[in-house]
């Protein structure tokens, strides 16, 4: 019953993607488009989360006689997909909201309109998909519609290369899912995901499979060293696409992850668990560093993506590690830890991204460099903006402080691992979990402080107007999310416990019985968190230091210029930049990393040119390994170009050649 | 009836911090005095500051937002919550199952979160270093914090500082090199997180060797009042985790009587005047260090933390 | 009591590495050489502890032999030979200290992934001890690798020895002649080494590595 309903969703969202073909350029064509999207992404949104939270049919399947003639197309809903559905449609729904008002200021509505609807279709296909050709279909569905709308302005300059790298890395990912798929189908070839959940794969063959799998998501969702696509492509869409993309398809990408390996490959070996802990934790690192070097906002958020895609990683690596040693209830643990940052990330994503999209339709600027004081022109944005950046960086009482609290609680269950190598790998885990928060902290102080506080630094920064009543409606139901979900976790730990009891067997005890709302991941006497009473603690605290300070101090308060040491200071281009303020943590840390290195160009004295500081960095990933790739495929290219012109008679040797070489080898291998 | 006398016993911790806080810090510059051969300032100098402050009108610069004017009370809340929850004459009291360690470090996080934001809301430079600074210091100190925690919750079997502290009381824990190791990057960090030298000089007056004073260059009156308050209690905050959990002899265990508690009290005085006369004779035999040493002696300290953790988890039995 | 005693002999193999760590972190000569001082000290103090529970009275000689040798004799004419030299300045890393302590990390690991798996019979503390020397020695290696002044190569070198003297005394009985010969192979050194070092400096201006290393022979 739900699972129909959500195909006559999807099946909605297909129809507005054609008719917006005819509407796009009409003048309501963009609000009919959105609204309609709007419309269903929240119906889809209640009925997911009905299932969930009820547990209500969630084992439905349906067949339909689309696709391949003898296999149909099989879709399921059970809890796993029903969460998954839950975060999609979230972001769907708010990025449709943010569209309303943002989709005014698009330029060529006729390139986006169609290919957005699409877009949600695909992604909410890929969860309810039963087998691994929907499956395959539908992320292709999705990667070309997302690939569709990064094009939509090609003509920017980067935009068309950032399009072409991610088609590349796309379909690089779709053909080593296929690989997967193909292993688990096995020598049959059946693939329903019943079929091969009843057949679970040799130990080999396994550990093939989730090299592929991780390759496959890890790819699409961000994972080191396969992230380089990421920074490049997601900028380049409109900014709602942008938030979708980063929010919402990296965790489809994160769901594919999670059905493979947790759902149909059996029970896992203990170094699954090393290795995909130790690719997230060096991702959460390299993502926050790169992130920090930046001063483009939506790039900036991007890397961010990588990061929290990393801690998503590291829970999923703790939970597979656990379940190899039989430890189920802290891989229920691990597993709601990363399945709650899941959801918490896919808000405060979005809810950046939505800000960074009114910055640039209101200024014209994505450089941090160019922007400042924003705060005085557009007060809803930045309060806002602050909000997602106080949950990005873990401040309690957000949600973000949750789920790193909650994956924390999961490292200090780990030295129950018995094998030696995890004993070592997951404190060097942990103190990359904990280096990447406080860097995470200190991006965001950059990219608010630098954006919204201190001077406007160009006239485009000063003549911003505040955004539209719909972007902010969306901004700020996200940012209700943010406390909500930091204030009452218990609800949502709950709501997942279903998804961990199908995956890893165990789930966390029930949170909704404790009082004052406090969760308990194992035991009252380890641990227990209350976002609720910190609040109200915050608040009460506040609240006195006001009161007592308003009845005791003076009132007094005189406006004047900045004190700044007593230098008159006219010019805002001497406050601290983007690039100045990471400059420290760029000494510190950019120097092992990144190779940088600064250089600085005096003139002599007297001389009155300007000074010139060069900040030389250089990305060693793309150095080291995709740049002898793309060497070599250029070379091979060059060496096959001949084939191009030969002569009549050495086309007809080549045929004739590989007939013969066909028929040998039928020979040989009767 | 019961509940009542709990809650009192909690609100009369949470005012006792708030009114120790500025004597710590008068008794520390008090010894400082005393060694350089000073007569110093009077203990209670530091509560007279604040009334000074309070008393004085706000100069606010003209490119101030809401967001300069909100950060004092929300440093001081913040900062005011995690000194609260601390155990410092008793444990167990009714709400100390908040007082999760990695919490208290992210309430410090949010504190410094502000305080970094409102240093970069008037749009100067010195503004800038100052933040730039701290988040440099606060991307090495937090992890060796939180690496500190890790030992610690995997010695006691919990992450909650009263139950740590309780551990720690009992017979069952012993020596442990881990243990000293934790101790060693606790106080690194305690120093660097409170602005003492070696890393930053609170007494400094040139903006080019501050960290935490270019942050607050622009506060005045009473906004410049509850900052220092938020200091004060950040020092007070640090000297009372490693009083509780490294010397935990003599901390009063919730429901023993008003006697124990009284003691307690004592106790604890005793123990911020150790910390405080050690503090003084540290910073008076150590000169500051330039700014890019920092991060190696916060490197060490992440690493001490580190390693306390590493051998934990290797020793600990499957 | 007696779980007590076995603490301390752990908590001061702890310390050692504990003051390894501080010769990596040090910048300058002269802060190098008290605290070698110091890790001197710190050996002798665990050699006199281990004397005391393990009722062998001649270790108490072992410890006031590195007490009075490597605490101090040694390192008062190291300070000598330092400003005659007029090397107080400071030492220059081959990578940053940063790095060198990250190593050091990933050393100590490595060592108790070797000593904690071989050594599973013994007691909890006694292995841990052997992780710990063999630490200090695989430390003090480090520190000669990644240091290019000659000074800094020959208390590296130094603090090897007190790693191994640590392992030695730890385990039960060490004779006393053995330590008597290793003290003063170890002085005979020294002393071979600083007259090397006048040599050097007088002919080169420098003991830096890499300048010596342009004047050897055979050079194409």
């Amino acid at each position: 019953m739900a699972l129909q309903g959500l195909l006559w969703c999807v099946g909605a969202l297909l129809a507005t993607s054609v008719a917006a073909i005819a509407v796009a350029q009409r003048r309501a064509g963009t609000a009919v488009v959105y609204g309609i999207a709007l419309c269903v992404s929240a119906t889809a949104l209640g009925v997911a989360g009905t299932c969930l939270v009820t547990g209500s049919s969630l084992t439905g399947t349906l067949t339909l006689p689309i696709g391949l003639p003898w296999l149909g197309a099989r879709f399921r809903l059970d809890a796993l997909a029903a969460f998954f559905l839950v975060v999609v449609n979230l972001g769907s729904a708010t990025a449709s909201l943010f569209g309303l008002g943002y989709g005014r200021h698009e330029e060529v509505p006729g390139r986006v309109l169609p290919f957005f609807p699409a877009f949600l279709a695909g992604m909410n296909l890929v969860v309810l998909a039963g087998d691994a050709f929907t499956f395959l279909f539908t992320w292709e569905l999705m990667s070309l519609s997302s690939w569709a709308l990064v094009m939509a302005h090609h003509r920017r300059s980067g935009n068309a290369a950032a399009g072409y790298l991610y088609l590349i890395m796309a379909s690089f990912g779709t053909l080593a899912l296929l690989l997967a798929f193909g292993l688990l189908a096995g020598p049959n070839g059946d693939y329903a995901f019943e079929a091969i959940r009843a057949a679970p794969p040799a130990a080999g063959v396994a550990g093939v499979v989730l090299a592929l799998a991780l390759v496959g998501a890890g790819s699409k969702a961000g994972l080191v060293p396969l992230h380089v696509w990421l920074p490049l492509a997601h900028p380049a869409a409109p900014s709602h696409v942008s938030a979708l993309m980063s929010g919402v398809m990296t965790k489809v990408a994160v769901y594919g992850f999670v059905r493979i390996v947790f759902d149909l490959l059996g029970a896992p070996t203990w170094w699954w668990g090393a290795l995909v802990a130790l690719l997230g934790g060096v991702t959460a690192f390299m993502g926050v560093l790169h992130a920090l070097m930046e001063h483009d906002l939506k790039r900036l958020l991007a890397y961010h993506t990588v990061e929290n895609i990393g801690i998503i990683f590291i829970g999923l690596g703790l939970a597979l590690a656990f379940e190899a040693n039989e430890m189920r209830a802290a891989a229920a643990l691990a597993l709601t830890a990363a399945l709650f940052h899941v959801f918490n990330h896919s808000v405060f994503k979005s809810l950046l991204f939505f800000g960074s999209g009114a910055v640039l339709s209101a200024t014209g600027e994505r450089d941090m460099e160019h922007l400042g004081g924003l705060i005085h022109r557009m007060p809803l944005t930045a309060f806002a903006f602050l909000v997602g950046s106080a949950a990005i960086s873990a401040l309690p009482p957000f949600n973000g402080f949750v789920s790193e609290w909650l994956t924390f609680q999961a490292i200090l269950l780990s030295p129950g691992l018995p094998q030696w190598l995890l004993k070592f790998l997951v404190p060097a885990i942990g103190a990359l979990l904990a280096l990447s928060a406080a860097l995470a902290a200190a991006c965001f102080v950059k990219a608010f402080g630098v954006t919204f506080l201190g001077r406007p630094r160009t006239d485009a920064a000063r003549d911003a107007t505040e955004t539209d009543r719909y972007s902010l409606a969306a901004m700020f139901i996200l940012a209700a999310l943010c406390l909500i979900a930091g204030i009452l976790p218990g609800y949502f730990i709950d709501a997942l416990a279903p998804v961990t009891q199908a995956l890893a067997g165990a789930h966390l005890p029930r949170q909704e019985e404790l009082d004052w709302l406090t969760i308990v991941p194992v035991a009252q006497s380890r641990s227990s968190y209350n976002g609720l009473l910190l609040f109200l603690f915050i608040a009460l605290a506040a609240g006195l230091g006001a009161e007592a300070i308003h009845r005791w101090a003076s009132g007094a308060l005189r406006r004047s210029p900045p004190w700044d040491c007593g230098f008159p200071d006219p010019s805002p281009a001497t406050q601290y930049t983007a690039g100045s303020f990471s400059q420290p943590i760029r000494r510190v840390f950019g120097e092992v990393v990144f190779r940088a290195r600064e250089e600085v160009h005096m003139p002599p004295p007297g001389d009155l040119g300007a000074a010139q500081m060069h900040v030389h960095m250089r990305d060693l990933l793309w150095d080291v390994f995709y740049a002898p790739i793309a060497g070599l495929v250029g070379f091979a290219a060059n060496r096959l170009n001949k084939v191009q012109f030969l002569t009549i008679r050495a086309y007809l040797t080549l045929v004739f050649g590989a007939l013969v070489v066909l028929l040998m080898v039928l020979a040989i291998w009767r | 009836m019961a509940i009542v006398l709990d809650l009192l016993v909690q609100f009369g911790q949470m005012f006792l911090v708030l009114a120790l806080a500025p004597l710590l810090t008068g008794f520390v510059r008090k010894v400082k005095a005393h060694l350089l051969r000073r007569q110093g300032p009077p203990l209670v100098q530091p509560y007279r500051d604040l009334l000074r402050l309070l008393r004085k009108e706000v100069v606010l610069a003209h490119t101030a937002s809401w967001v300069f004017r909100a950060a004092p009370y929300l440093i001081f809340a913040t900062t005011w919550v995690a000194a609260a929850l601390v155990p410092t004459f008793a444990t167990g009291l009714i709400f100390s199952y908040a007082a999760d360690m990695i919490a208290i470090v992210a309430l410090l996080g949010s504190a410094r979160f502000m305080l970094a934001l409102a240093g970069l809301d008037i749009g100067t430079s010195f503004g800038g270093i100052g933040s730039s600074r701290e988040m440099m210091i606060a991307s090495l100190a937090e992890p060796a914090m939180l690496m500190v925690t890790f030992t610690l919750s995997l010695l006691a079997g919990s992450t909650q500082l009263s139950s740590i502290a309780a551990f720690m009381q009992g017979s069952a824990v012993g020596l442990r090199v881990s243990l000293a190791l934790a101790l060693v990057g606790l106080v690194m960090v305690a120093i660097a997180e409170n602005a003492r030298i070696p890393v930053d000089n609170p007494a400094t007056h040139l903006e080019l060797t501050m960290v935490h004073e270019a942050m607050i260059l622009e506060y005045s009156g009473r906004h410049l009042a509850v900052i220092e308050a938020a200091a004060f209690l950040k020092l007070l905050l640090y000297v009372s985790i490693i009083a509780c959990v490294f010397f935990p002899w003599g901390i009063a265990v919730s429901g023993q009587g008003l006697a124990a508690y009284l003691g307690g009290v004592g106790v604890y005085v005793l123990k911020l005047a150790v910390g405080g006369f050690l503090l003084a004779v540290f910073e008076t035999a150590i000169a500051k260090m330039r700014v890019f040493r920092v991060p190696d002696f916060l490197g060490a300290a992440l690493m001490l933390g580190f390693l306390a953790a590493l051998l934990l988890f290797v020793t600990k039995a499957g | 009591m007696d779980q007590l005693a076995l603490d301390v002999a752990h908590l001061f193999a702890g310390g050692l590495v504990l003051v390894s760590f501080m010769l990596l972190y040090q910048d300058r000569m002269t802060g190098l050489v008290n605290v070698f001082a110091l890790h001197a000290l710190v050996v002798s103090s665990s050699v006199a502890w281990q004397a005391n529970i393990q009722q062998a009275p001649h270790l108490y000689i072992t410890a006031a032999i590195a007490l009075a040798v490597k605490a101090f004799v040694i390192p008062m004419a190291l300070h000598r030979i330092i400003v005659r030299l007029g090397i107080h300045r400071e030492i220059d890393p081959v990578v940053g200290i940063g790095q060198t302590m990250l190593a050091g990390i990933g050393l100590v690991a490595l060592s108790i992934m070797v000593m904690l798996p071989i050594t599973a019979q013994a007691g909890t503390l006694a292995r841990e001890d052997l992780a710990f020397a063999l630490s200090v020695v695989l430390l003090g290696l480090l520190m000669m690798i990644s240091r290019r002044n000659a000074v800094s190569q020959v208390i590296g070198f130094m603090s090897i020895e007190n790693g191994l003297i640590l392992a030695a005394t730890g385990a039960k009985g060490m004779p006393l002649v053995v330590e008597i010969s290793v003290a003063f192979s170890i002085l005979v050194a020294l002393i071979v080494i600083g007259v090397f070092l006048f040599r050097i400096r007088e002919r080169f201006d420098s003991v830096d590595i890499h300048t010596l290393h342009e004047h050897r022979g055979e050079q194409p």
